[in-house]
């Protein structure tokens, strides 16, 4: 009885990855445990295992094979006996069958490409005739930090398996190659250590960038992010300075559950003495780590997993620097303004497109940084509009939203022709299940609903 | 973090402390390099009067502001160092001011007065007035001077080990030959942060010495109700550091301690431990009655082993004259009398101070 061997999802996101290399070839025979094949992810190289016993029959997809979506047949094997029960089962690695995979598609495949962005208005002009070269978030953020490197020698990076590894989210991918392991540095596995210490060098003088795994693990040092770095210019009168970068995954990732989906944006946007920045595309990722990196100010930098492996175009220039503190309007509209930030924007952007199909144009402002929150241009745009959704991919309690609206109210009360509403995830922890994770998160069709509502459509 | 609630109930006391003998006072693991042996600091008549004034510097000092505290002029907390002395001035005394850093907890007058740094913006920033160190914005928990390389100063126990591993690690990165010296007390000894910092630090040989000024009590919480191995120099050994356990009320001794250590450090060979047994005469903080230990046991550490009185009975050996010594005496009271009048006297913040120095940049 043939058994098929499926392309492995390797990590919660993946959806497709490369076949590298086979280590076997049709006829051989393999037991289980011996590894058969490479597969390189958008964050690693793994190992591909047998999981049968059995000749390899056929091989159906050739290695150096890019794109192999999660689930496709990449090769047949002979099941050494054909009465084994276990013969139909695909190879470990691949937690899902193909077909739940289909039914489940993870949020970032619900993300639509956004429309080009009409204006940056706060932002430095981009030359005429400049280039635009399409990136990832993940290889701007990882330029930005080696643009920085090589200007300042007292820039380093520091965290879980950010050198050798090449970062658990391949973030860090080259610099070890680049800097040497003096400026890339793999800690243990220590957060509120290595906070500490980093927060210890940035005193002592020096620029570091820390990298947490995901900022769900930076809960066991926001002792050192709250207390020592943001609170030290203060209390020391402006003489001691605490200017680090705190990066790393902020946010919902996909079906990794309760302790691992969690969006501490509001969190630290309301502590005085930090910036706060949770950029949404390539752009806005390279330019704004560029100034975290140079700011003299602790900066917390959120990044969201989802959003790494999505390639942007960005103005192909030699030194792009973002100021800190400006959102961006996104797309100009004049019915609604959809304020969001991060990965929530993406949604804003097609609901927007959406909305357009039903008459109505929404204005969609990403916030970039969280604090100093820009309220100028949400005011001014809402001085335009009258109306006003915010769209957060975070709990409603206490959040950005409830800022957003706070300051609505206190400052456009008189441009208000309906109450701001708020889109968020549900107020639950996050669940594992593929359906009950969708319906705890935000989405498209509720921002739609929310602007028709505020529209009285 | 200054109001902690004994952790213990008192009833749960070990039945005795464990007997110490003279091998158990440095690390003793084979796989745990063995720090040299280290014998009291030798210093001459002027060099001791010095080291002394210093010591007495602090006393006056703290029992000054011990005073104004009692008249509303000092608020908040305030942790006072009588009685330890000897640690923050045989130590630094061993460090090149103005190039290694020293970093402590909020039991941070002494240090800073053993630093060099004025007593006058000390006192100031105690009484909350614009010309303190931190402008009146940190109070006595929160004070730094980048110039000296004294970084705080810190309030959460603990922090500062973490934080003070961090200058050791920009001392390595900048290749400046420079040491950080990092106080915490026996409470922090238990903190996890510690060890993190301790395994970072001794991975990747930073230099750093790591203090524990071990006086015996943390808040009204003893060691031994505390500790599992309350032989605190132990600590390190996990990690390969070797420790040694001193006696903090000696001053020279000190002094012998950080020598040793430092030439150990500056050599590369990472990081030290260095237990300082000490004990504070006063409470945790101003609003400690201090009811975890006898009058008894206060009054006897006082009269047994207070290490200013004890300097002061070598100077005598060596010659000087209590008239000497009244006049040394004077000099100080002048001093911290100047710094008091001037805490009290300086105008507080302006009202605009509140909203400054949040951030350094404008966005």
């Amino acid at each position: 009885m043939a058994i098929e061997l499926k392309m492995p999802a390797l990590s919660p996101t993946m959806e497709e990855g490369t076949l590298a290399k086979w280590l076997v070839k049709e006829g051989d025979t393999v037991s289980s445990g011996d590894i058969i094949a490479e597969i390189e992810t958008d964050k690693a190289t793994m190992e591909f295992e047998a999981v049968d016993e059995g000749e390899i029959t056929k091989i159906l997809v050739a290695e150096g094979t890019d794109e192999v979506k999660v689930g496709t047949v990449i090769a047949t094997m002979a099941g050494e006996d054909d009465g084994d029960a276990d013969a139909e089962t695909t190879p470990a690695p691949a937690p899902v069958s193909a077909d739940a995979e289909k039914e489940a598609p993870t949020q970032d495949v619900s993300i639509a490409s956004p429309s080009p962005p009409v204006s940056r208005a706060s932002d430095p002009a981009v030359p005429e005739g400049t280039e635009m070269v399409s990136i990832t978030v993940r290889e701007a953020l990882r330029d930005a930090m080696a643009e920085e490197m090589r200007k300042d020698d007292r820039v380093f990076v520091m965290g879980e398996e950010v050198a050798e590894y090449q970062g658990a989210y391949k973030v860090t991918q080259g610099l070890l190659d680049e800097f040497g392991p003096k400026r890339v540095i793999d800690t243990p596995i220590t957060e509120y250590g290595f906070a500490g210490v980093g927060a210890g060098a940035a005193m002592g003088g020096l620029r570091p960038i820390i990298e947490f795994m995901t900022f769900n693990f930076a809960m066991q040092a926001i002792d050192h992010i709250i207390n020592s770095a943001a609170k030290t210019n203060y209390m020391s009168g402006g003489q001691m300075r605490c200017p680090i970068v705190f990066r790393g995954p902020n946010g919902a990732a996909s079906r990794v559950a309760a302790q691992h989906s969690q969006n501490f944006g509001p969190w630290y946007a309301s502590v005085p003495g930090l910036i706060v920045i949770a950029p949404y595309d390539a752009a806005d990722a390279k330019g704004l780590l560029k100034a975290a990196i140079r700011t003299e100010d602790p900066v917390v930098f959120l990044e969201n997993e989802l959003m790494y492996g999505r390639s942007f175009d960005i103005p192909d220039l030699d030194d792009y620097v973002l100021p800190i503190g400006k959102a961006r309007i996104m797309r100009e509209g004049s019915d609604v303004t959809i304020v969001s930030y991060s990965i929530g924007v993406g949604l804003a952007l097609e609901a927007a497109d959406a909305l357009a199909g039903e008459g109505i144009d929404a204005e969609v402002i990403d916030l970039r940084t969280l604090r100093p929150l820009d309220t100028e241009t949400v005011l001014t745009s809402l001085k335009k509009t009258n109306r006003m959704v915010v769209a957060e991919e975070g709990w409603p309690t206490c959040s950005i939203a409830s800022e957003i609206i706070a300051v609505a109210m206190e400052q456009g009360f008189d441009d208000l022709d309906a109450p701001v509403l708020r889109v968020t995830d549900e107020d639950v922890p996050l669940p594992y299940a593929a359906n009950l994770e969708k319906d705890a998160l935000l989405s498209t069709p509720q921002i739609i609903e929310a602007a028709k509502k505020v529209c009285y459509k | 973090m200054a109001k902690k609630p004994a952790s213990k109930p008192a009833a749960k006391k070990k039945a005795a402390p464990r007997k110490k003998t003279a091998a158990a006072t440095s690390s003793s693991s084979s796989r745990v390099p063995k720090l040299p042996a280290y014998k009291p600091y030798k210093a001459d008549k002027k060099e001791l009067l010095d080291l002394y004034e210093q010591m007495l510097l602090i006393r006056r000092f703290e029992e000054k502001a011990g005073q104004l505290y009692g008249l509303g002029l000092i608020g908040g907390f305030c942790h006072l160092y009588i009685g330890q002395e000897a640690v923050a001035v045989g130590l630094q005394s061993a460090l090149n001011e103005g190039h290694d850093s020293v970093i402590t907890g909020y039991r941070d007058h002494g240090h800073m007065l053993a630093y060099g740094i004025d007593p006058k913006v000390i006192m100031a920033e105690l009484t909350g007035r614009a010309a303190g160190i931190s402008k009146g914005k940190g109070g006595s928990m929160h004070m730094f001077s980048v110039e000296h390389k004294f970084y705080g100063g810190h309030g959460i126990v603990g922090a500062q080990v973490s934080l003070g591993t961090g200058l050791g690690f920009a001392h390595k990165y900048r290749e400046d030959g420079g040491v950080c010296m990092a106080y915490f007390g026996d409470g922090a000894a238990n903190q996890g942060q510690v060890y993190e910092s301790f395994n970072m630090a001794e991975l990747w040989k930073l230099p750093m010495v790591f203090v524990v000024e071990n006086n015996q009590y943390a808040m009204g919480t003893s060691v031994n109700r505390s500790s599992a191995e309350d032989q605190l120099f132990r600590r390190g050994e996990s990690f390969r550091i070797p420790g040694v356990q001193v006696n903090g009320m000696d001053l020279l001794e000190v002094r012998g301690a950080a020598e040793m250590a430092l030439k150990w450090v500056r050599a590369g060979k990472g990081p030290v431990l260095l237990e300082l047994k000490t004990y504070r005469y006063r409470g945790h903080s101003m609003s400690d009655p201090a009811k975890y230990r006898s009058r008894e046991e206060v009054q006897s550490m006082r009269e047994k082993s207070d290490a200013i009185e004890q300097t002061k009975n070598q100077l005598i050996k060596m010659g000087m004259t209590e008239d000497d010594l009244k006049e040394a005496d004077k000099k100080i009271r002048k001093i911290v009398a100047e710094a008091a009048d001037f805490a009290e006297s300086s105008p507080e913040p302006e009202a605009s101070e509140l909203y400054t120095d949040v951030l350094v940049e404008d966005y």
